[in-house]
């Protein structure tokens, strides 16, 4: 075994571990952690597959924000369930499920092994050079995408606040130092 | 390391995100199942274009999209499940079963 197969088999086995443990760990604060681990070293795979960009960018945005992001969602709602997951009763169909399917794409990956050339990535400065020439518009749309979603989540969020905040408007109507409780304006005295 | 078996880890994840997906009830469980599936179908994308054809970079190109896309999608994910706890006071998947015939 060369070393990018011993390092590979490392990584291997904290991208499964990790993934196992978001799935069956009991709490979720835990869970959240295990997915961090799990996707920073699917950026470890992405340096070993000669795409150093890629492992930046996965670890910036699944490290540094999608986690983050997860932890705040589970900050936000019910925390006492944090501890004490439960998972669905027909969690045997699931696994089921999911062996079937990775049964099914283990064997076609086995009886199917493609011919490979030797393993090469592109330099970053290709990678930009492609995203800005053959690829501008995707990238324009995927950017277009982004701000539709910041609005989209800005708007879901402030809708909430909407709510809470009208009814305690009704409740108080102005403020009692601007206007005494016989109408006249100019304060308390 | 050779291509299977990347692709090998890449079916196993996706089918760990599959049983997160159905198993799990706290939506937020659900949508960390689906980050791992996506991640799933970038380890794929990125092999194939290291492995297949080096001098074309669709594969990488292809991940940075995804990647925008799952980010997009955690941000507008929490938003909806902040306004399911807000409402039905559960981020449980199947306890919001207010449209369930």
């Amino acid at each position: 075994m060369d070393a990018s197969a011993v390092a590979f088999s490392f990584l291997a086995v904290m991208v499964i571990g990790g993934a196992l443990g978001v799935v069956v760990t009991r709490n979720v604060a835990h869970a959240a952690l295990f997915l961090l681990l799990s996707l920073a070293s699917v950026g470890g795979v992405f340096i070993l597959l000669v795409a150093e960009f890629l492992a930046l960018v996965q670890i910036l945005i699944y490290g540094g924000a999608i986690t983050i992001v997860l932890l705040f969602a589970l900050m936000l709602t019910r925390a006492e369930e944090f501890t004490n997951v439960r998972d669905n009763p027909q969690w045997v169909v699931a696994a089921v499920a999911a062996l079937s399917i990775f049964g099914v794409l283990g064997g076609v990956i086995l009886n199917n092994k493609l011919d490979t050339q030797e393993l090469a990535g592109p330099s970053l400065e290709e990678l930009g050079a492609e995203l800005f020439t053959n690829w501008v518009i995707p990238f324009e749309i995927a950017s277009v995408v982004l701000l539709i979603a910041l609005i989209g989540a800005i708007i879901l969020a402030r809708a909430a606040d909407g709510d809470d905040g009208q009814g305690e408007k009704s409740d108080t109507p102005t403020p009692p130092s601007l206007t005494n409780t016989d109408g006249t304006p100019g304060g308390r005295s | 390391m050779e291509l299977y078996h990347v692709e090998l880890l890449s079916a196993a994840l996706f089918a760990i995100g599959i049983y997160g997906v159905l198993a799990r009830r706290n939506s937020v469980l659900i949508l960390m199942s689906i980050e791992l599936m996506l991640n799933a179908v970038n380890i794929n994308a990125v092999a194939y274009s290291a492995f297949l054809d080096p001098g074309r970079l669709v594969g990488q190109v292809i991940t940075i999209f995804v990647i925008t896309v799952a980010a997009a999608e955690v941000g507008l994910a929490m938003a909806i499940i902040l306004r399911l706890y807000r409402t039905m006071s559960t981020a449980n998947a199947d306890e919001a079963d207010s449209m369930k015939w």
